[in-house]
Order: C-alpha cells, then structure tokens, then sequence
C-alpha cells in the first residue's frame, strides 16, 4: 500500500516537472543561442592555443620563424570563429574585432 | 519507509526510460521541449536517487534489521562511521550508489550544456539514460536494497571486518565516482558520432568531468592500495589482484584520452583514436565495477559472489558492440583534418605515450583475464602472478616516465633538434648525477631497474621545475613582475598546463616510492617468544611484551578482542615501540558456543606502521591461540546460558591468560624504504589533476578575451 501510494505521488511530481515543458510548447526561442555557446567554447579554445604559443616561444621551445608561422595560422582560426560569431549577430567580424580593438585603446579592458 | 524507498527506485526507472525516450525523439525529430523534458527527468532522476539513499542510510544509522541489506552488512555493535558507510559494502547498496553519483554527474553535465551542442546533447542524454535505467533495473528487479525480511534478527550480521578501514570506506565512492564520471564524456563521444558532430566541441564540454573522474579514480586507486598495505596484513599495497587491475586499466586508458584530446583539440587530429579511448575507458569501468563483485575471479577485494553477472555480461557485450559498430560506421567522418607535422613535437610524443600506456592496459588486461582464457581454451584454469606482471610492466614504466619528462619539453607542432638539445641538458645532467651518485655512493647498483627509475624520476622533476623556472622568467620578461609574483601569475594563467605538470611531478614521486620498496625492502617472518629479537632494515627489534584487550579497540572498529604485541625498536639513538594487533571479531551463530564464537569468527590484522620519509618500519602479529581452546571450551560447557556481563568477564578472564602466559608468536617485519613516496606522490598527482580542472576566474578570462580579440582587431583593421 505504501509502495503503491508513493509510486503515484512520485509519478504525479514528475509529471508535473517533467512535462511542463511539452505542455508550454517549444519556446525555444533562442535557436542561435547554442552554436554562439559552441562557438564561444571553441574561441576560447583557440585564444589558450596564441597564449600557449607566445609562452612557448617566451620559454624558448619555439623558434621566432615557427612562432610566426603557428601564430598567424592560429590567429586565421580564430579570426574565422570571430566571423561566424558576429555574424550571428549580423556584425562582421573587422566592425567587431575593430570595436574591440577601439574599446581597449580607450583602456576598457573588461569588455569583449 | 522501505516502500517508499523502492517506489523511488521504480519512478527512478520510468524517469531514466522517458528520458531515454524523449531525448532520441528530441534529437530525431528537431524538437527541443522533448530534449529539454528529458534533461528534466535527469533532474528528477537524482532527487528520486537522493531520497531513497537518504531512506536506506536512515535503515543503516539506527540498525533497522527488517531491511535485508541492514541485517547483512551492519550490527548495533557497528561504529557510527561505518554504519553510514556500509551501504556500499553490500552489492545492492553500490549498485544504487552508482545510479546516484550517475544521476548527479549527468545532471549537472546536462545543465551546463543546456545552451550548447544542440545536436549532441539528446542523443548523449540518451545514452546517460540508458547507463543509469540498467543500473536501476538491476535493483528494482533482481537485488533490491529494500528488501525487507518476514522476521528480522535481533542482531545484525555486522560489517564484513576487513572493510572497517576509513580507507576502505572513502575508496569505493571514490572509484565509483571516477568510473560514473567516464561515462559522461563517453555519452558525449556517441552523440557526436550519431550526429557526426565529432569536431572538438564535445571534447571541450566534457573534458572537466573525465579530467575529474580521472581524479577520482586515481585517489581511489591510491586508497585502495593504502588498505591494502596496512589492513590486509601481507605488507606490500599491490598484489596485481584482479580486481585491483580492474580499477587500473580504466586509469590507464583514462590518462591516454586526457592526453590525445588535447591533440584533436589543437591540431583536429586522433578523432577516431579519442572515440575509440572513451569507449574502452568506459567499458573497463563497467568492467571494472561488475568484477568486484561478480566472483568470476578470484580476488582478495571480491566480497561475495554476485547474483547479476549475467545480467552484467549483456550490458557490457552490448556496450562493446554498439560503440564497435558505431566508431566502423563513422570512420568516414573520423579522418584528421591535420597531418602530423614533425615527429619531434609534442602530438607525436603524446602519440607515443598512448601508445604505451594502451600496452600497459592491455598487458594488465591479458594478465587478469587469463585465468579465464586459459579455461576457456585448454579446459584449466590457470594464473599469471605477480612477477609475470613485473616482468612486462617494469620496462613500459620506465619508457612511460621518460615519456611525462620528455612531452612538457617540447612544443606542439615542431622543435627542432637544437631546440630540444637546449632544454635537454640541464634535466639529462641531473639524471646522469643522480646515477653517478647512486651506483658510487650506495648499493643501489644491485637493482639496476631501480636506479634506471630513480635517474628517469630525477630527470622529470628537473624537467618539471625546468618549465617553471624557465615560464616564470619568461614572464618577467613580459611583464617585469617579482618572481615569487611571475610564478603564481604563470601558474595560475596557465593551470590546464601546469596542473598537468604538477600530475607528471606526482606520478614521478610515486614510482620513486614504488622502485624503492620494490626493489630493496626487507621482510622477514619470524616466530618470537616474549624477550626474543631480531634485525631488520638496520633497527633491532625486541618482543617486549604480550597484549590482550576487552572491548578496547583502539582502531575503532567495534572488535570486542584484540591481541598482540608490544615491541621494542631501536637503531642508533632512535627508539619506537611497535604494538601490532589482530581483531577477532565475533562468528555469527553459536555453533563455535557461547563464548567460543568471540575467538572463532573473523580476524583482521591491525599492523603497526612507523612511517617515514626514508622508509617504513611495518610489522604484523599473529598470536596463537591455541592454548587458550581448553579454557574457551571449559567456559562453554559451564557458561552457555551466562548473561552478556558473566561473558564479559569470562572473556577477560581468558584474556588475562594469554596475557600472563603467551605462546611464541607469528611476527612479519618489513623494512620498506621510500615507501612513503607513493602516498606524498598520489597527492602531489590528484592536486595537480585538480589544479588543472580548476575552471579559471570570470574576470581574467574576459580580459584574456579582450586581449585577443584586440590583437585581432589590429590585424584585421590592419589588413
């Protein structure tokens, strides 16, 4: 009896919790959302990959010339996910980088 | 409550089969709310999984022997802190520890990629689901934790003594914890391969929890192996016991996938390889739980044989040829984008050490299953020991540490031979003193092995500060900052980096501990008689005197008998008293009599261990009680139907004599140097892995990111 009760007062609070999402309809509203979160991820990424490279050429692991090769390979990269990024908010990626660009020039570090 | 603890589990099941359900029709179909329901029943999943752990511990804290498990696994006798802790001595209760740490490490890994990986995530939901519903069809339908018995026993059967070890206790959740947590990134690895989605996005969003369940499992391992050590009472912390292996060989593959996806996520390369690793490491887990308690091989850890094996079989057999078949089918897509491009840069060397440490898992695979093997083939079963073990593993661990000493040397991509040479020579001149110094200037040299192992852990931890010296000076070069100031500003930049490091600095400092007792440790054993002494490791000990306790468990254990040994132990001007004991814990029934079943139940070694930095002094009795049958018998005969006070005092009685006229004694004394090094090195391993997974701070990511994207800017504008 107690396991019978309780199996359908857990069934009824699951329901309730786990349904409700069907019951209100997709409200996904947000479908770029996601692959801005991807591509925020792979961004960051790419930024620890110039970071390790620029310590690595500090530590003397690479050569100037090997440095510069990687570097502006890994600077394409990142320039490409910047695109794709701002173009999902319609930016181009020169008006956004170059926003940034002005944005530290004027010594706000925080943003980006 | 019993049955509400069991309609968890049963909703518990429904919750992992809709989730299951939802997540497959979410992805299929394209729409979110049934992916977003699914993530939901997770959440419900958990707090089910909370609420009937909750109900079976309450069952264990105030001895409630109408729950099956209860009688079996605990006794009012039992201390408090192994009361809470005996769920997972049973196997219901570790099946349902499994689910929950499943049901908490996948919920939150959905939670934090609700807004990413649209494609992946329903199908890895899916996966997760099923892994947690087999866990919780095992208990709701064939092992239940909430069995209750018709008439319950005044008293429980207690907790099996040799897992009353704070050790013992920590390490099941540890390693099951390490084992669940595999199976996030191995869900992950699924979804990107039904969906063929096997960029490095799934690697970045899992790579934290298989970095944690790496941890986890380490520390675990570590535990396991102190238990060993100072409750099993043969003195050494690894046998090469199945079931210690189990636990090892998902360690090992889980090192090579940490290691290669850093390759797939810079260069795009290994995918197949990463897919491929994840689901070996899963499956070793899977293994790795089911062989702790399937019986199938004879194990000092396996307790009790399982009534699940079967069961167990197919989930696995499934699991093996689901992922086989899923990884043939999207070999296609698996392809590097990237060549390698020179074989002295750091891919190719993380490359090798793959290579070496799947021999090692597979090596360790062969070794444990070939009891098996050899049944299935020739008709009898027959074992590998240990020094089939040591004989192949000595050799790929030495290669695998020159591997952690070379790889944080060299850059990715490229380095040239001169390069290399540059910051080889200071960690090869520290190796090459190291030898000089230990084939001249001690006896060393009759363990060659050891000193090949102490020259390669010399030159990691050269290598090690090497890194750090040379970052930190780097960046006081960029920066202009002090040094103590550069080095935590390097470390803490750049944790991914120096967190492994710190890792490679641990596993160095642990084999330095594992090649020192190896290979020079001293063991005698040894029959005394009180007043006789014996040499060992250089100390002088002496069998001072006998003892016998009553209801005076020092260890805390709940054993209500105790006897052992006082000894005496001097080297030099040092001196130490040395008091081994062994536990004799009461039988179950009266067939061994009233008084006889406090001497005739299980007995557990308690050895007295004098740790040191240069070596352990470990010693372990085992009296004889022979002598004292007679009187035990007598106070049978004349005492059975005494009250718990009369036995009290006959058992102290009985004692007293051992104590006034004690036979020689069995002692084993081993002299055990570096041992030490293994437990500082575990250490030294799981805070760097933990160094490493440390997320870093909002703030210096954004200016990080502002940074970059400056520099961008300027390029771009630029252009």
């Amino acid at each position: 009896m107690e396991y019978a009760l309780a199996v359908i007062v857990f069934v009824a609070l699951v329901a309730l919790v786990v349904l409700r999402p069907l019951v209100a309809g997709n409200q996904d509203q947000a479908a770029t959302q996601a692959r801005r979160a991807d591509l925020e991820a792979a961004k960051e990424s790419k930024y620890r990959e110039i970071r390790d490279a620029e310590l690595d050429l500090g530590m003397g692991k690479l050569s100037r010339a090997d440095h510069r090769a990687i570097d502006s390979e890994l600077r394409a990269e990142a320039i490409e996910i910047l695109r794709e990024l701002d173009g999902l908010d319609g930016l181009s990626a020169e008006a956004a980088a170059g926003r940034d660009h002005a944005r530290r020039a004027h010594g706000d570090e925080s943003a980006g | 409550m019993s049955g509400i603890g069991a309609a968890c589990l049963f909703v518990g099941l429904l919750c992992a089969a809709y989730a299951a359900i939802s997540g497959v029709y979410g992805g299929l179909s394209g729409r979110r709310q049934f992916v977003v329901s699914a993530r939901r029943a997770f959440y419900c999943l958990a707090a089910l999984l909370i609420g009937a752990t909750a109900i079976l511990q309450a069952a264990f804290l105030r001895s409630d022997f109408g729950y099956r498990l209860v009688a079996e696994g605990s006794s009012t006798d039992t201390p408090t802190f192994y009361k809470v802790t005996a769920m997972w001595a049973t196997q219901e209760g570790s099946l349902l520890l499994w689910a929950l740490l499943l049901s908490i490490f996948s919920s939150a890994v959905l939670f934090l990629t609700r807004d990413s990986l649209r494609a992946i995530t329903p199908y890895a939901t899916a996966v997760l689901a099923v892994v947690a519903g087999f866990f919780l069809l095992l208990t709701v339908v064939w092992v239940s934790p909430f069995d209750q018995l018709v008439q319950p026993p005044v008293e429980g059967s207690g907790l099996n003594p040799l897992l009353r070890h704070p050790a013992m206790m920590i390490h099941p959740p540890m390693l099951y914890t390490g084992y669940v947590g595999f199976a996030i990134p191995f869900a992950f690895a699924v979804g990107a391969l039904v969906t063929r989605s096997v960029g490095a996005d799934w690697i970045r969003a899992t790579r934290r929890f298989a970095l944690i369940a790496w941890t986890f499992l380490a520390a675990g391992i570590m535990l396991g192996a102190l238990w060993s050590y100072t409750e099993l009472g043969w003195g050494g912390y690894w046998a090469w016991d199945p079931v210690e292996n189990a636990s090892l060989m998902p360690w090992l593959t889980g090192t090579a996938f940490l290691h290669s996806i850093m390759v797939q996520e810079k260069r795009g390369m290994l995918k197949a390889w990463n897919v491929s690793l994840i689901c070996m490491t899963f499956i070793l887990s899977l293994m790795g739980t089911f062989l702790v308690r399937s019986g199938i091989l004879e194990s000092i850890h396996a307790f009790g044989a399982s009534t699940i094996g079967t069961q167990f079989l197919i989930f696995i057999a499934i699991v093996v040829l689901g992922s086989v078949a899923l990884v043939v089918w999207r070999l296609p897509d698996l392809r590097s984008t990237a060549r390698l491009d020179s074989l002295l840069s750091r891919e190719a060397f993380f490359l090798l050490n793959n290579l070496v440490l799947l021999a090692l898992a597979l090596v360790i695979f062969w070794g444990t299953f070939f009891p098996l093997i050899s049944e299935a083939v020739t008709g009898t079963e027959a074992s590998v020991g240990p020094p089939w073990f040591e004989r192949l593993v000595t050799p790929l661990a030495l290669v695998l540490v020159a591997l952690t000493a070379v790889g944080p040397m060299v850059a990715w991509r490229r380095v040239t031979p001169a390069g290399l040479r540059k910051v080889l020579v200071i960690p090869v001149a520290v190796a090459a003193v190291t030898a000089g110094a230990l084939l001249l200037g001690s006896d060393a040299g009759s363990s060659l092995t050891a000193v090949a192992m102490f020259c390669l852990v010399a030159f990691v931890l050269a290598v090690v500060t090497q890194e750090l010296w040379r970052g930190a000076s780097a960046r006081r070069v960029m920066t202009g900052e002090a040094w103590p100031r550069a080095l935590s500003s390097l470390i803490g930049r750049n944790r991914r980096r120096y967190g492994g490091y710190a890792a490679h600095a641990g596993l160095a400092v642990l084999m330095l501990g594992v090649a020192g007792s190896s290979a020079f440790a001293e063991q005698q054993d040894l029959r005394l008689a009180v007043g006789d002494s014996f040499r060992s490791g250089g100390w002088e000990i002496t069998y001072d005197r006998p003892i016998a306790r009553v209801g005076d468990d020092r260890a805390g254990t709940g054993a209500p008998i105790s006897f052992g040994a006082q000894l005496t132990a001097r080297r030099g001007d040092e001196f130490r008293t040395l008091r081994p004991s062994r536990n004799y814990y009461p039988a179950a029934g009266m067939e061994e009599g009233a008084i006889g079943r406090y001497f005739e139940g299980e007995a557990t070694s308690e050895v007295d261990v004098r740790w040191g930095l240069g070596g352990d002094l470990w010693t372990a009795v085992r009296p004889d009680i022979s002598s004292l049958r007679g009187s035990i018998e007598e106070a049978d005969r004349k005492f059975a139907e005494s009250d718990g006070d009369v036995r009290g005092l006959i058992i102290t009685a009985i004692a007293e004599q051992y104590r006034r006229s004690p036979p020689p004694a069995s002692f084993r004394a081993i002299s055990s140097p570096l041992v030490s090094w293994i437990w500082i090195g575990g250490g030294i391993l799981v805070l760097g892995a933990l160094l490493a997974a440390w997320p870093a701070p909002q703030a210096r990511m954004r200016r990080a990111r502002s940074l970059y994207r400056a520099r961008l800017g300027r390029d771009l504008t630029g252009a």
